[in-house]
């Protein structure tokens, strides 16, 4: 819109005082710059919408990772297995029972909240009060056991989900995006905004906040600190699944997908800052940008290098992340 | 005498890293009543809390609240049954608001349907809380955070209510407004436990009081007996 005006503008100028035969010919080589601008700013913009789509969902796995480890000062190194789980759940239930994705998504949410529930009722809080290297040891030994889980149900061998969604798209104006991408992003935007909300205005996200912000002071008023982390895990798990359904018809289910996840999860909060809800938000549409301009900018193979080089920066120019908190 | 004592604590001991921080204190306190434990610091004063609230669990010794043993009880299940406390150093959330503050001071069943009622009579009691309700908890003075801090155990409303330290940190006239806002509650009916350094100013506020050493109860008696005692008139008040 804004490259036509320009053009527009310019051809007008151009035009004041040539011969019309000039005139024909600036016409005509403004016209193809004009075609050859628009055509870069459409796939540039493209290639930023995309990113920035690919970024909300990021944003909904590191908000998982975040508001865990906000609340337990807990680090999960299984993030990324529960976001692969969350995609064999998106491509078993569109498989076995067609349904729309979103469905497969609410079904994700569902499963991984009960999932991280349990998980942390029978394993993780044995572990919350322990020095961070058994906790780190205990979190590996989980996310090798869930790896090990899924090679054996599955296979080593990716599955491509491949629904007729994976290859329909939505045009607005210059813009052409997967209608699967759009999808994911705009359920994971919604999520991110009740999740939000939820935290903000109810009485229990009243109650996590506060127990994250002074665990001794929840204690002292009598909030039920074990059912907080609980349901705070189940949560991010949730977070993690569901994110990991939005994108079943992206990326192929795999089970080696889960340390790609779990690092790029934490890439993004590290960048936003550890334990804050909007940084896990800026982090995740930051490194889905990046990502996506890398690859134009650069080469294809660059897409997943690039978001660790803006990690390095950002730990050297802003070692807290964007909205980090000093004592993290 | 025990079986009318609201909390009684009989023969509670505390070890941390070894070294016992509690050896054996009995106390017990009747409905209605305000008594002071005083002490050094490092006596116990603030074990002695703790381990009554649950938040760190007592090695022997019985706790009992209306006479039911609550002294392996988790913290929360004591705060149900109505033990509140004002903490050493504050322990507010710094980064809620101060109504949110409160308002997670109810989140016990015992409180939560009564909430909008108990927070409009602490607003009551507290007008600087009133008129800094959205402002972040962390950045109030030290006296206002105090006042959040007992508004935040009034809105759980509780049986009893254990004051540790309220004077410290606080500026002369402070605590002055502090020690009027522990009669007030007092006055009101509040069944209060005073944990303080500041020997005068409790023992002349309360009824009766314990002085705690190295763990320890070593004496006992009504507020003017305490005062009158040499060994106290010498170790406490500089006389």
């Amino acid at each position: 819109m804004l490259s036509r005006r320009r053009a527009y503008v310019c051809r007008n100028a151009a035009g004041a005082s040539q011969s019309p035969s000039e005139r024909v010919s600036i016409e005509i080589s403004i016209f193809t710059c004009f075609i050859q601008g628009s055509l870069m700013l459409s796939l540039w913009l493209n290639v930023v919408a995309s990113g920035i789509l690919m970024g909300l969902v990021y944003g909904l796995v590191a908000l998982g990772l975040t508001i865990i480890f906000g609340v337990m000062r807990v680090v999960n190194f299984a993030h990324g297995e529960m976001v692969v789980f969350g995609v064999y759940i998106g491509y078993w239930s569109v498989r076995m029972w067609e349904v729309p994705i979103i469905a497969a998504a609410a079904l994700a949410a569902a499963v991984m909240f009960v999932f991280g529930y349990f998980l942390e009722k029978l394993i993780v809080k044995r572990f919350v009060n322990s020095p961070h290297h058994y906790q780190f040891i205990v979190f590996i030994g989980l996310s090798l056991l869930f790896s090990g889980i899924l090679l054996v149900a599955f296979g080593p061998d990716p599955r491509p989900t491949a629904s007729q969604l994976s290859f329909r798209t939505v045009s607005i104006g210059i813009l052409t995006l997967d209608l699967a991408r759009l999808q994911a992003a705009g359920v994971a935007g919604l999520l991110i905004v009740m999740l939000g909300a939820y935290l903000k205005y109810s009485s229990f996200g009243r109650s996590l906040r506060a127990a994250a912000n002074n665990r001794l002071g929840g204690l002292i008023v009598g909030l039920i600190i074990p059912r907080i982390y609980a349901i705070t895990f189940g949560i991010g798990a949730a977070c993690a699944g569901v994110a990991g359904a939005l994108i079943s018809p992206l990326f192929d289910a795999q089970p080696y997908l889960a340390m790609d996840f779990t690092l790029l999860a934490f890439v993004t909060v590290i960048v936003g800052g550890l334990g804050s809800f909007g940084g896990a938000l800026l982090g995740g549409l930051t490194i889905g940008v990046a990502e996506a301009v890398a690859a134009l900018m650069f080469s294809p193979s660059m897409k997943t290098a690039l978001p660790y080089a803006l990690l390095i920066i950002i730990l050297i120019f802003r070692p807290r992340g964007f909205f980090g908190v000093r004592e993290v | 005498m025990h079986d009318e004592a609201l909390l009684s604590v009989d023969g509670l001991c505390l070890a941390y890293d070894g070294s016992n921080a509690l050896n054996g204190v009995s106390l017990d306190i009747r409905k209605g009543e305000l008594i002071c434990v005083v002490g050094a610091n490092g006596a116990g004063k603030t074990s002695l809390i703790r381990s009554i609230a649950g938040t760190i669990p007592a090695s022997s010794g019985v706790v009992r609240m209306n006479g039911v043993d609550i002294t392996r009880k988790p913290p929360w299940e004591i705060c149900e049954l109505g033990i509140a406390q004002v903490a050493e150093g504050r322990q507010i959330f710094g980064a809620l608001s101060v109504e949110e503050n409160l308002l997670v001071g109810a989140a016990l069943k015992r409180a939560k349907a009564e909430q909008v009622n108990t927070l409009e009579s602490v607003y009551a009691l507290f007008g600087r809380l009133r008129e800094r309700r959205r402002q972040l908890a962390g950045t109030l003075s030290g006296g206002e955070q105090q006042m959040l801090a007992i508004g935040r155990a009034i809105m759980s409303k509780p049986e009893i209510v254990m004051f540790d330290e309220p004077s410290i940190g606080l500026s002369p006239a402070l605590t002055d407004v502090m020690f009027s806002v522990v009669k007030l509650l007092h006055e009101k009916g509040a069944t209060i436990l005073l944990v303080e350094q500041n020997v005068a100013k409790s023992l002349s506020l309360c009824n009766r009081g314990y002085v705690l050493e190295n763990g320890s109860v070593v004496l006992h008696g009504s507020s003017e007996e305490l005062l009158s005692n040499s060994e106290v008139q010498r170790a406490y008040l500089g006389m």
